[in-house]
């Protein structure tokens, strides 16, 4: 048959054509498209990754998020309680040739701050801080308190170009709309990559920057990124030899791809705990039920000792083992090994369903009642099979649990404020959090401190945990900027929330893993972040 | 517009040719003997009955409940073939993810398939047979207008119909039965129309209301038992299609629950195991949906060929 | 006639704002967008002030009205997600759905016919038999269990043809090309076929039924005492004769083929429309799932119109029940 003798042909051309043709270009395949190349239009996991290429930051983590170090900045410190001096790097350069000075970085705090339509504006992290030029080098960053986080929110803002389009632009966003960005026009910065075009739903090219002045690596001539939403399309693409390397990797295929010789996997921990939030806050919750499914007129979640309990049914080590395919971490707390403001003394849950049943009967519900997990089903690594695993363990330690996982763009909207008068639907919900700002202070200020939306406090607590002493704890850690104290306040203020508390029920953290072809390897990124500077050829 | 698609209408055209055939066979040994000269359509008709028994007395037939998350384990999770489950039953096509046994799972979810594409069929057949009927009957401009309706819904692509309900409705199996009836309900309505539209015509109706019989009694008695092959006909494409659509919407996240699996949805579970070796998650409830849409297809088209004697020799 | 066409124009602006009601008061009771955009280190002031920018705050008609006023000037809203105008967005997008389609079409002409012609000639045969067996199969196959299988096959098994994307275009008029460029053909090849399956079918039934009514009227039989050959018989009437039911059939299918690339897009990644609806839905993008129905509305509108107006040209009866009613 003839079609089948063409294919034939066909075959041997892709396979012609499918060698790499030069050895420093790569095609990365990407789960998350970024929104825009707008720095300042939505700060968002994806963006802030692709974006980061371009643009450079202050300062910025490395990659396991252990340390910062100076991007456009060589050094930083308080140089009073309210003050943070910042020494510009000497020698950068725009990819327009121009150079980067302070004025460049008070006009991007400026456009960051006042951003108009955005998605989700970088103001979180300007907001309360003035910026002073002292000279084209040195920087004076002023707050009206004491601000210890200083150099990890100069980690979000990217600096661009106060030339990108002419100079003395004025109007909305200076006078620069997301669109001339994103055909380029605007898209100039000072980062090891420069933007060559973004075809939206398909690829983003990155080409190298030759006048690159700073400490990261620049171990390609041409990076694409492929978007391939489709997980097993994903893995397709890299087996077929399409893209050099995935992100996202899908739990259930990292066994196979471990035996398959032309791929090579890295894996890293990520700053996401996976965890439950109860219901504190109702004295009858609505998914809190007879263990027939009749009304309750009492909520037993409100009881410490009952959500000691129900922690200690679920067996984490299942979980990670069986749900996650060995890909996670059980979680005793907010932050995984290594990240700054951790307990020493908080363990992780041992499965006990025998001390289980007893704490349930010392709170007097030995009987047990039934309940419902809501979780999203497209917004974590397999949420939705970590709340049927939840659900099938409290069932069968006499706690009929019913399962219902929804997609994300409706889950959250009712897990927030689905309910009337604006509070949480939901009983007991699964959720997860990623630090942004690297230590425990962002998930205890929006986790577990009474929710206050006038403070900016407990914005996404979802079970309105509240307990005074959290809250006065954390008041003084973010207002510490003495490190080791503050680490200290930290540690203790999760002791409380967590530990005598519990506040919340931590699973475990995600690990994110990334397949390579052979001869390459990823630097795995705590922050989750895939970037064509962190993967480097194998030795 | 409606020229066109008339063309392609199901309509017992030559109903009274039909009628000279009949002799020393009943209309229905005749229809039978037709239908059996395709050996396929009988293997499908077979196979349909065969599957119709599983999903009906799926709670006897299944090892084990799929549902009851007190007993199903994550422990049991992704267990090939012929593997024992914690609880000591073999799971001979293996478990999925959340360690339900393969053989429930699917016995179940032919149960939903089954269940959401029959019973989409039926509510919608319902609705199309009264608006088709009432419409043939009333004439004149409430005619027109309601098969403009009708023309404007079939015009639309059910996949596309049905992805905007989903997403506005939410997950559930209600939710989809009600997606399915409304693309469904059009198709239905126009064909019993055009039926009714040409027996209305033919002197045995006429003779019946010369004779002073009620209105109500010509529609039930008379009109409606003579459209019954041509609803035969789009009933078993419309269930098949429903299925498929369902088996769809579930793949691109819409549909049925997670915890109540489809075979659509268990396709589209078992999709993310594929590259990693573990077939038997979606490669067997796929062969059950392929299966079971073939059959009733088989069925259907064999039916649509004997129902409309113009294409016999 | 004009009477006819403007009725028809009425009538399809009627279903252009019926359509635009439902749609937009569907998308507009799911989710909260808000929820999906902002970052989680957000505080609620953050996010009251997206909900201003986005005009979410404002009641349903308020924004359904504002909705209908920028639209009657060509303004579908801008995308929450980019930030740019969603029309714009969709256009972007259009030619590599459009070219999905139109190669599909032809994939499904290009076999259907000659198989549907030889079922249709010798109806008893083993192959014919084979064929219409085929053809049910192409039915009841769900097309993204087909498209996975595919991947498997030809794209991880075989390694022939690239697994996703679109690969190399050639712009020709403006118009980004993919089949002009081998890399771009073996792009479009797997995505065309399994998108093409479904119609595929049909096309080989409409033809065969065709053929079979037309072989059996009496100018065949007069052609063949003629003694005109088989071949000529086939190419003069029976082509003709099938070709009017399956070109009008396609034409109407056309716009489903476009609204069914939204799962086959999905499955092989292939940045079209239909793609960016499944992706504006899992963002709640409602400016672009909104302009994304409208436009399809539009296209459906648009060609029912011309068929019912060439109908009406053709056949005058249609135009006098109409005006009748």
């Amino acid at each position: 048959m003839k079609p089948w003798r063409q294919l034939g042909l066909a075959a041997l051309a892709v396979a012609a054509l499918s060698t790499p043709v030069q050895a420093a270009d790569v095609v990365i395949g990407m789960r998350s498209e970024p929104s825009s190349i707008d720095p300042y239009f939505h700060n968002l996991g994806p963006n802030n990754a692709m974006l980061g290429q371009i643009f450079d930051r202050l300062t910025d983590w490395t990659p396991g998020m252990d340390k910062i170090i100076g991007r456009a900045a060589v050094s930083w410190k308080a140089i009073n309680d309210t003050t943070w001096e910042y020494k510009l790097r000497k020698g950068i350069k725009f990819h327009d040739g121009s150079d980067l000075t302070v004025d460049d970085v008070i006009f991007s705090f400026e456009r960051a701050d006042a951003y108009e339509g955005g998605n989700s504006s970088f103001r979180t992290y300007t907001k309360g801080k003035t910026l002073k030029k002292v000279d084209d080098h040195t920087l004076h960053i002023i707050t009206e308190s004491p601000y210890p986080l200083m150099p990890n929110d100069t980690t979000t803002v990217m600096i661009m170009s106060s030339e990108a389009k002419g100079t003395g632009a004025d109007g909305k966003n200076k006078g620069i709309s997301a669109k001339d960005f994103n055909d380029g026009t605007a898209a100039v910065g000072s980062g090891p990559y420069k933007f060559v075009e973004w075809k939206k739903g398909d690829r983003i090219v990155l080409e190298k920057f030759d006048g690159y002045q700073g400490p990261l690596a620049q171990p390609w001539d041409k990076i694409t990124f492929k978007f391939i939403k489709a997980e097993p399309a994903r893995v397709a693409a890299l087996l077929a030899g399409d893209v050099d390397m995935i992100d996202n990797v899908p739990t259930s295929d990292i066994e196979r791809l471990k035996k398959e010789p032309k791929v090579s996997l890295s894996s890293g921990v990520s700053n996401r705990v996976i965890y439950l939030h109860l219901d504190q806050f109702r004295d009858t919750s609505p998914f809190v039920t007879t263990k027939d499914g009749k009304p309750l007129d009492k909520n037993p979640l409100k009881d410490p000792r009952v959500r000691k309990a129900i922690s200690m049914m679920i067996n984490r080590d299942a979980i990670v083992e069986r749900v996650m395919e060995g890909v996670a971490i059980p979680a005793g707390q907010l932050l995984p090994d290594g990240f700054f403001g951790r307990s020493s003394k908080l363990k992780t849950e041992a499965y006990d369903p025998k001390g289980a049943k007893k704490l349930l009967a010392e709170a007097g519900w030995g009987d047990g009642f039934g309940l419902t997990i809501h979780g999203p089903n497209d917004r974590y690594v397999n949420d939705a099979k970590i709340a049927e695993a939840i659900g099938q363990m409290l069932s069968a330690q006499g706690i009929p649990t019913k399962v219902e996982t929804m997609p994300k763009n409706v889950y959250f909207k009712r897990a927030s404020k689905g309910a009337e008068g604006g509070l949480p639907e939901f009983s007991f919900v699964l959720v997860g959090w990623g630090s942004g700002t690297g230590e425990s202070s962002s998930p205890l200020k929006s986790l577990l401190a009474t929710h206050d939306p006038a403070k900016g406090m407990g914005a996404s607590n979802r079970g309105r945990h509240s307990d005074p002493r959290v809250d006065d704890l954390l008041g003084q850690a973010l207002a510490t900027v003495d490190d080791d104290k503050r680490g200290a306040l930290l540690a203790q203020t999760t002791d409380i929330a967590i530990g005598e508390n519990q506040g919340i029920i931590p699973l475990h953290y995600q690990v994110n893993t990334w397949a390579t072809r052979q001869g390459l390897k990823y630097n795995p990124r705590a922050d989750e972040r895939t970037v064509g500077i962190d993967l480097v050829p194998a030795n | 517009m409606t020229v066109a698609q008339e063309n392609l209408e199901i309509v017992p055209r030559g109903a009274d040719d039909a009628a000279k055939f009949e002799g020393v066979q009943t209309p229905f040994r005749r229809f039978l003997s037709d239908f059996c000269e395709s050996k396929l359509a009988v293997l499908g008709f077979v196979v349909i009955v065969a599957i119709t028994l599983v999903a009906i007395f799926a709670p006897v037939l299944a090892p084990t409940d799929p549902y009851d998350l007190a007993t199903v384990s994550v422990l049991d999770g992704r267990l090939g073939p012929g593997e024992a489950m914690m609880s000591g039953v073999t799971a001979h096509l293996g478990t999925d993810g959340a360690g339900r046994d393969m053989v429930s799972a699917m016995i179940y979810g032919l149960r939903i398939s089954l269940g959401v594409g029959i019973g989409s069929g039926v509510i919608a057949m319902l609705i199309g047979i009264s608006v088709g009927l009432f419409s043939a009957y009333a004439g004149g401009r409430i005619d027109s207008v309601l098969m403009r309706v009708v023309d404007i819904q079939l015009s639309f692509p059910a996949i596309l119909v049905a992805l905007i309900l989903l997403v506005t409705l939410g997950k559930g199996v209600d939710k989809t039965i009600i997606a399915l009836v409304f693309v469904q309900w059009a198709y239905y309505a126009r064909t019993i129309r055009g039926t009714a539209l040409v027996e209305r015509r033919r002197e045995y109706i006429e003779s019946a209301v010369c004779l002073g019989l009620s209105e109500r009694r010509i529609i039930f008695r008379h009109l409606l038992p003579n459209c019954i092959a041509p609803m035969i006909v789009v009933g078993t494409m419309q269930v098949a299609h429903a299925i498929s659509l369902e088996a769809t919407l579930s793949f691109l996240g819409l549909g049925m629950p997670q915890t109540e699996p489809s075979l659509g949805r268990l396709i589209s579970n078992g999709f993310e195991y594929i590259m990693s070796g573990k077939y038997w998650i979606s490669v067997y409830p796929g062969i059950a949906l392929l299966v079971t849409i073939v059959s009733i297809n088989l069925v259907g088209d064999r039916l649509r060929d004997v129902l409309n004697p113009r294409l016999q020799k | 006639m004009s009477v006819f066409i403007i009725r028809r124009l009425l009538q399809a602006g009627l279903v252009v704002v019926v359509m635009s009601f439902i749609v937009f008061s569907g998308v507009f009771m799911v989710g909260d967008p808000v929820e999906i955009l902002v970052s989680d280190d957000a505080d609620q002031e953050e996010r009251e002030r997206i909900i201003q920018s986005m005009g979410l705050d404002k009641p349903f008609i308020v924004q359904y009205g504002l909705f209908v006023a920028k639209a009657l000037q060509g303004d579908l809203g801008e995308s929450f997600v980019f930030n740019e105008p969603a029309l714009l967005l969709i256009l972007d997008r259009m030619p590599a759905t459009m070219e999905l389609a139109v190669v599909a079409l032809l994939i499904a002409v290009v076999f259907g016919i000659p198989l549907g012609v030889w079922a249709g000639l010798r109806p008893d045969s083993l192959a014919s038999k084979s064929i219409m067996t085929g053809s049910i199969l192409g039915f009841s196959l769900p097309t993204f269990w087909v498209g996975i299988m595919m991947i498997l096959l030809f794209a991880v098994y075989l390694g022939w043809l690239p697994s996703t994307g679109r690969g190399d275009v050639q712009v020709i008029l403006g118009m980004p090309i993919s089949v002009l460029s081998w890399d771009g053909f073996s792009h479009i090849l797997m995505p065309a076929v399994n998108l093409a399956l479904f119609k595929l079918s049909l096309v080989i039934r409409l033809a065969r039924a065709g053929t079979r009514e037309v072989m059996h009227q009496d100018y065949i039989k007069f052609d063949r005492a003629k003694g005109l050959s088989d071949a000529r018989i086939i190419l003069i009437h029976v082509l003709k004769n099938i070709m009017i039911p399956v070109v009008t059939v396609l034409g109407l299918e056309f716009g489903g083929l476009v609204a069914f690339s939204v799962v086959t897009e999905t499955v092989f990644a292939w940045p079209g429309m239909g793609k960016l609806l499944i992706d504006s839905i899992g963002q709640l993008d409602r400016p672009v799932i909104v302009a994304y129905l409208m436009i399809i509305v539009f296209l459906f509108v648009f060609i029912n119109l011309i068929v019912d107006i060439l109908y009406s040209l053709l056949d005058p009866r249609v135009r006098l029940q109409d005006v009748k009613a």
